[in-house]
């Protein structure tokens, strides 16, 4: 049985009068790719905020391997460094090259020596595929390399857990390709994976499970063959049936 | 035009005493306004709610009011409690509270340009808030705030002229004496003052562009916007 990295238990989230999250619980464990869809506006990116501790919820409980890391006590700087995040708008720091990018956490927060943030920041650009682009600035790099260099970015910290929150719904459609690529690599690794994402593709081929939200819900939960050939709701084979169609999914099944 | 030659040829050395205090008066007030206003701005956006306030009344109060005033208090006010500046100490003081005033606009609207999103990120990696905004987001801001506050060492220098109220020895006050010798042309004086003042602006600017230039990284002043 695979360690508990991340449990979220009964999470709510409440925005001005909208309650975003309604009592959301998961578990995600050690290895596990879980890619969570569901129509935008169903609190899936506030979910991964309340992860990071970005945005603090309302209530609930959220543990990072054993540390109930919504403990008021708890250094959420500390706990950040342990989860990765990726954002949909790539946020890379543009005053700094993409070595620099990377590197900068290493130095700064993890207190590393310039040599050592370096070798690791170059070690880190070549995984994703951009050893050679570690002088250029984020306006010299087209959208899926800054992409590549926020992932390397979060990479570099050794984390537990990392969180994509749509990697690739700011991208050109052919630059998504080079992102979804580089995620593969790192679920084959084993990185222990969230990804909220449109790419039904990549939840089919790669996500050891799909949540499916909607209004502050969980609808549903599941492998993803369960999910696409056999789902238990109307409503999630409704969902589904469209993103297929919008993302260009050629599965006759789908 | 004779005037102009033979009045600027025998007072040079005191023209350019004037124009000396003036180029101190307005770097030591430019020193000191960025010592106020950068923390002021980084407050003013950053702080909580009492601290916002405190640098936003600070901000207020000095660009609301007229510098003249400003000076006065300084220099005839202060002494009232106990604190008894010298001219120049006088000047310095005014202008630095003055010009940190307008400066923490300057760098409030930089660091508002950069936006929330580069801030997210560095605590996404575990940066504290301070390591955030000296790591990430000042280093930004100070290269956008350049060509906005590029008019603030224009325009201090040119209103630091209201020294002359304190009878600091700057550039208008050495223009003053003379005229008070030449009181049958005036107007030459004037000018030949104002174009010290016009060599100082176009100095200044060229030099600002110099630094922005050498500080320029590709696509930064595209991709913060």
């Amino acid at each position: 049985m695979a360690e508990t990295i991340v449990r979220v238990e009964d999470l709510h989230k409440v925005y001005g009068e909208t309650e975003v999250l309604k009592g959301i619980s998961f578990d995600v464990k050690e290895k596990d790719n879980v890619v969570v869809i569901g129509p935008s506006g169903t609190g899936k990116s506030t979910l991964l905020r309340c992860i990071n501790l970005l945005t603090k919820a309302d209530s609930g409980k959220i543990w990072l391997d054993d540390q109930d890391i919504t403990d008021p006590e708890v250094n959420e700087d500390e706990v950040r460094q342990h989860i990765g995040m990726v954002f949909q708008d790539f946020l890379l720091f543009n005053h700094l090259t993409a070595l620099k990018n990377v590197e900068i956490g290493l130095t700064k927060v993890l207190g590393k020596t310039e040599g050592e943030a370096r070798e690791k920041a170059l070690h880190e650009l070549e995984r994703v595929g951009l050893g050679d682009k570690a002088d250029l600035y984020p306006g010299q790099l087209s959208g899926g390399q800054k992409q590549r260099v926020a992932i390397a970015r979060s990479l570099a910290m050794n984390p537990r857990v990392m969180l994509f929150d749509e990697p690739t719904s700011a991208l050109d459609p052919e630059l998504i390709g080079e992102v979804l690529e580089v995620m593969k690599k790192l679920a084959l690794e084993g990185m222990t994976m969230i990804v909220v994402t449109h790419e039904i593709g990549f939840a089919k081929e790669v996500s050891d499970r799909i949540i499916f939200m909607e209004g502050g819900v969980i609808v549903e939960e599941g492998p993803p063959a369960e999910l696409f050939y056999s789902p238990k709701h109307e409503r999630t084979s409704e969902f589904l049936w469209k993103i297929t169609e919008l993302y260009g999914e050629h599965d006759k099944n789908g | 035009m004779d005037d102009w030659i033979s009045l600027l040829g025998s007072h040079l050395p005191e023209f350019f005493q004037g124009f000396k205090i003036t180029i101190r008066i307005t770097l030591v007030g430019l020193g000191i306004g960025a010592a106020l206003g950068l923390p002021a701005a980084v407050l003013r956006v950053y702080g909580g709610k009492w601290i916002r306030t405190i640098a936003l009344a600070y901000i207020e109060l000095f660009r609301g009011t007229p510098i003249l005033a400003q000076l006065f208090l300084v220099y005839y006010g202060l002494p009232d409690m106990g604190i008894i500046l010298p001219r120049m100490g006088a000047a310095y003081l005014a202008l630095g509270l003055n010009s940190g005033a307008y400066q923490a606009e300057y760098f409030r609207g930089a660091i508002q340009a950069i936006g929330g999103g580069q801030m997210m990120a560095a605590r996404s990696i575990g940066m504290s808030r301070i390591k955030a905004i000296r790591h990430i987001i000042l280093p930004q801001a100070l290269r956008l705030v350049i060509p906005p506050w590029s008019n603030e060492p224009i325009s201090l220098m040119k209103a630091s002229a209201v020294v002359y109220l304190i009878a600091v020895p700057d550039l208008m006050t050495k223009g003053k004496q003379l005229i008070a010798q030449y009181y049958y042309s005036p107007i030459v004086v004037y000018l030949i003052v104002a174009v010290f003042y016009l060599v100082l602006v176009l100095s200044l600017t060229w030099i600002l562009n110099r630094v922005r230039t050498r500080l320029e990284i590709p696509g930064l002043d595209v991709e913060t916007r």
